[in-house]
């Protein structure tokens, strides 16, 4: 009998990961597997790379000469990017991207360069590096902070109030870190706002069954695309402030806000401008990440926190969380550049803002075109997005297939990605991994995609939506 | 309607209600010692006095840091990788630019900005797995068994993750060496694990004895449930490279006692002693037959931040798990989908570490000439260090078989014992700490990794450069006879 059989049962609830499957279909295709596609494409989760958008050339350039440093003097490399390099290496022990980062909360010239950011970001608003935090990307940042707030049993067990829809990683890392999830609703109807009521309404539920220590929000949100307004965003933190909880900000996708009129608005700046009610007194954590869109860098593990009003003793703790394993140097190096730029009289500047530029008129025009596509199809129903690089459809699917669905043992939503999958290799993801709790079906789609590589995928989702109509009248 | 009272003022989140195992941990080598070593740096960079003009942060292995240089090649591809445009510079060596592309073509996107499985990129664990296969004399190591983490840490805290449960009397117990690499230590604090500690023999060169093992198991059986034995060959901090039959008996105890063995093996190639050599614990066990290689539950783990290339910054490694339950391994790959993929350019420097340059390639005579180097440099000065250290008197130091550390014992005068208990120091924490003060030398206590009542230890890294250790040896020499007669 193995001695791990009766290893750890909080797993046992979770889904498995669907990435995992299209690395398979991939793998497959490439062996040559009998399949009525080329090559699976996967836009189910945040990763534009993958879909075929292409790195910030200074960014490469700068990591590029920080791991090989002859190309310090390689002429063909800009100046600015070489000497970025240079200034980086000096912040590496012994000038080597291979030393251990030098502190375990982060590299301190890089968490000066964000603080330097958010102030530029925030119109002045204070910003202290030893607030700050870098980690091995968002899961791990965040993860960190979970677990630092896991505590207790039962009525005493840490809970944290969490919107539905949410990330899909999220309700695992929750369940994961030994935290309660609070779900609050976001309305699907008003483009997935926020609604004060609905807090205080998932607020009464915990009594008697957890202690709500947090509210999780992000924004723009994921996979909603919604954006806060300022009114909106001072309702959350009156909220955390009155109720006593710390708010959590997932802030990555802050640079891609694109719908009209929305204004990117910090967690941060806003509370601040609030006044020193609550400047002073809310605990807030905001994250940001390499896997924004404008860098889509997920590969590279980059993240950071910022924490501010949190108890200095209980900080202390959230700074040496990884004294034992400390973050990965490339990655703080790439979040450098991420938060300090080109700035207009650097020789890379124009090529640095083309490319964003083109990231940002790409996503923007994709998620437009995207909801449109959807909304003309019978059965599907997609709120507009403000930001953030998904779009999360509702799906009205005919009752025979959540029949069918129901006989396999699988949600709707899962057995209709899955049989997209196989039809036309397309790999989308299912809503209920994103913590769904209504008898509405979802589709995730991340929109971050070469625009033909998008239309690609909405035309085989369009052949294979048809053919579920027809099989189901 | 409020559910708490945090009263004006009052925190959120507070030492009381936040997690209880989080207060419990402590990590040695980056501790108080190094925190007082970087306020030092800033003070002689503002231009303080002091009676050195540097501090040597003999602390950390960090090779890098004490500089020793990054092999080329891997250095090479990675660049190719991070900036593919110069795979049209033709001063890059063509075998360089053929692992780039092969990389490459494994990423989503062809980037190294995208997401990876979150086991690992496929191809990579194969090499891995071949890498096994040929270290191993040929034993068959699966790709599915391999599973790449961010630095051995994050796969051996995964693993600890995976195996800890239970509670009160029936919470897993965790079998580690005294002395010990404390992230163990960190790690079993922060999971409420039980740690069982069994100590290693400092009279015998910290060899390991089933005796110890079954005195620590049977005393720790009272009050916890032991389904662990963690070991790490070669040794950290001690540096002792197990003998083929001392890996026997860990593995004949491992079975019969039913119990998970973890091996940590990370500085399988910094071996250096005459008649030593490294044996992985899965070798020995295939090669102990069938009746340990189809029962014995293992993990191997393995990093890219020792050895020859030093590479701690990049955080890459990997395990391989051997006879796992099907259903555990289940949880365990679900364990590691939610940490997403580990970093994609520590992956790929895996790659090379495990499928280095061939004999036939261009890159091969610069590849093995560094790496020997490395290694013949580790090696000249592991003798050095125990040399020096033994003509010191109060101080005895056990040979450097391997890994990069020495872990010298000192005699403390009584004096210097009882200051420290005032002081509220332990008493190897007050000698680092006037050593750091006097001579600008950052060690770590003996007391951060453990070590038998009443004996004191120290561990310095043997990494500086050899010049400079010279003259690190020497001060610490001429600081313990200091000290000594300074609290006689």
């Amino acid at each position: 009998m193995s001695s791990l059989q009766e290893g750890d049962l909080i797993l046992r609830g979770t889904r498995a990961p669907s990435r995992l499957q299209a690395a398979r279909g991939t793998e497959e295709s490439a062996q040559g597997a009998e399949k009525p596609f080329q090559q699976v494409m996967d836009v189910s989760t945040g990763d534009p790379h993958r879909a075929g958008m292409k790195p910030v050339s200074f960014v490469r350039q700068v990591l590029a000469a920080c791991v090989y440093p002859k190309l310090l003097d390689e002429k063909s490399l800009p100046l600015d990017a070489r000497q970025r390099a240079n200034t980086l290496l000096g912040v590496c022990s012994g000038r080597s991207v291979g030393s251990y980062s030098a502190t375990a909360y982060g590299i301190p010239y890089v968490c000066k360069s964000v603080t330097e950011f958010i102030m530029r970001r925030d119109g002045g608003v204070s910003s202290n590096p030893e607030d700050i935090v870098i980690s091995s990307g968002s899961t791990k940042t965040l993860l960190m902070v979970l677990h630092l707030m896991a505590s207790g049993e039962g009525e005493t067990r840490t809970g944290v109030l969490t919107p539905m829809p949410c990330p899909h990683t999220l309700p695992t890392l929750l369940n994961m870190a030994g935290l309660t999830l609070v779900p609050y609703q976001l309305l699907e109807d008003q483009g997935w706002a926020v609604e004060l009521d609905e807090l205080h309404r998932a607020l009464r539920t915990t009594r008697g069954h957890c202690s709500p220590r947090a509210i999780y929000i992000s924004n723009p949100g994921n996979p909603t695309g919604h954006v806060q307004d300022r009114k909106s965003i001072e309702e959350v933190i009156r909220f955390a402030a009155t109720e006593g909880l710390v708010l959590l900000a997932d802030e990555v996708y802050q640079d891609s806000v694109y719908g009209q009129g929305k204004e990117s608005l910090s967690y941060k700046r806003v509370l601040f401008e609030m006044g020193k009610e609550y400047s002073k007194k809310v605990e807030l954590v905001s994250f940001h990440s390499l896997s924004s869109a404008c860098m889509g860098e997920c590969g590279l593990r980059g993240a950071y926190m910022e924490a501010v009003n949190l108890d200095p003793a209980v900080m202390k703790y959230l700074r040496d969380a990884q004294a034992p394993s400390s973050p990965p140097v490339l990655p703080q190096l790439a979040l450098e550049v991420m938060v300090n730029p080109p700035t207009p009289e650097d020789p890379s500047y124009k090529t640095y803002s083309q490319e964003i530029l083109h990231s940002m008129t790409t996503l923007s025009q994709n998620a437009q075109r995207a909801c449109e596509f959807l909304n003309d199809l019978s059965g599907i129903k997609c709120q507009p997005a403000r930001g953030g690089i998904f779009l999360f459809p509702r799906l009205h699917l005919p009752p025979q297939m959540v029949e069918e669905a129901k006989m396999l043992g699988v949600e709707a939503d899962v057995l209709y990605c899955q049989r997209l999958l196989e039809e036309e290799g397309v790999r989308l993801g299912a809503g209920c991994e994103n913590g769904q709790v209504d008898p509405n079906f979802h589709i995730r789609l991340c929109v971050l995609a070469p625009s033909d590589t998008l239309d690609e995928i909405l035309a085989r989702l369009h052949s294979f939506h048809l053919r579920l109509l027809e099989r189901f009248p | 309607m409020s559910h708490q009272v945090t009263g004006s003022g009052g925190k959120v989140l507070t030492l009381e209600n936040m997690n209880p195992n989080v207060r419990k941990v402590e990590y040695a080598v980056r501790g108080a010692i190094v925190q007082r070593a970087v306020q030092i740096e800033k003070e002689l960079k503002e231009g303080v006095k002091k009676p050195f003009t540097e501090v040597i942060k003999a602390n950390i292995g960090d090779a890098h840091a004490m500089g020793q240089k990054p092999i080329t090649f891997f250095r090479q591809v990675l660049a190719l990788c991070a900036y593919p445009d110069l795979l049209e510079d033709n001063k890059f060596p063509e075998d360089a630019k053929q692992r780039a592309r092969r990389i490459l073509g494994a990423c989503g996107g062809r980037s190294i900005g995208a997401y990876s499985a979150s086991q690992g990129i496929e191809c990579i664990r194969q090499d891995v797995s071949r890498y096994i296969e040929k270290r191993d004399g040929g034993i068959p190591s699966n790709p599915d068994n391999i599973y790449l983490s961010t630095g051995a840490s994050d796969a051996i805290v995964t693993m600890l993750k995976l195996l800890v449960c239970g509670e009160g009397p029936d919470r897993t117990g965790v079998m580690i060496s005294i002395p010990q690499y404390p992230l163990y230590s960190a790690a079993l604090a922060d999971l409420a694990a039980v740690q069982i500690s069994y100590y290693l023999d400092e009279d015998r060169c910290w060899g390991l004895d089933v005796a110890e093992l079954k005195r620590a198991l049977s005393a720790a059986r009272t009050h916890c449930n032991p389904r662990v034995i963690c070991i790490i060959n070669p040794g950290n901090p001690t540096g002792q490279v197990q003998s083929r039959k001392c890996i026997e008996d860990v593995i004949r105890f491992a079975k019969e006692e039913h119990l998970f063995l973890m091996a940590d093996e990370v500085y399988q190639d910094n071996v250096y002693a005459e008649g030593c050599k490294f044996h992985s614990f899965k070798k020995v066990l295939f090669e102990m037959g069938p009746e340990f290689s189809s029962t014995v539950e293992m993990a191997s783990f393995h990093s890219t931040s020792k050895c020859y290339m030093g590479e701690c910054g990049f955080r890459s490694g990997y395990m391989e798990v051997i006879n796992m339950d099907p259903e555990v391994k289940v949880q365990l790959t679900k364990l590691v989908s939610v940490r997403l993929c580990p970093p994609v350019t520590g992956q790929a420097l895996l790659e090379l570490v495990v499928n280095p340059p061939q004999p036939d390639e261009p890159s091969y005579s610069t590849f093995m000439k560094e790496r020997t180097d490395v290694l013949a440099a580790l090696a000249e000065k592991a003798g050095l260090t125990e040399k020096t250290f033994n003509t010191v008197p109060g101080i005895i130091c056990n040979p450097v078989q391997g890994a990069m550390y020495t872990f010298p014992r000192i005699t403390l005068p009584q004096r210097a014992i009882d200051t420290a208990k005032e002081e509220g120091l332990a008493p190897d924490m007050l000698y680092c700490m006037r050593l750091l003060e006097e001579e600008g030398i950052c060690l770590v206590p003996g007391s951060g990794f453990g070590q038998r009542e009443g004996t004191f230890h120290f561990r310095m890294t043997i990494l500086p450069p050899t010049e400079k250790l010279k003259v690190v040896l020497q001060k610490i020499r001429d600081f313990h006879v200091r000290f000594t007669k300074q609290f006689s």
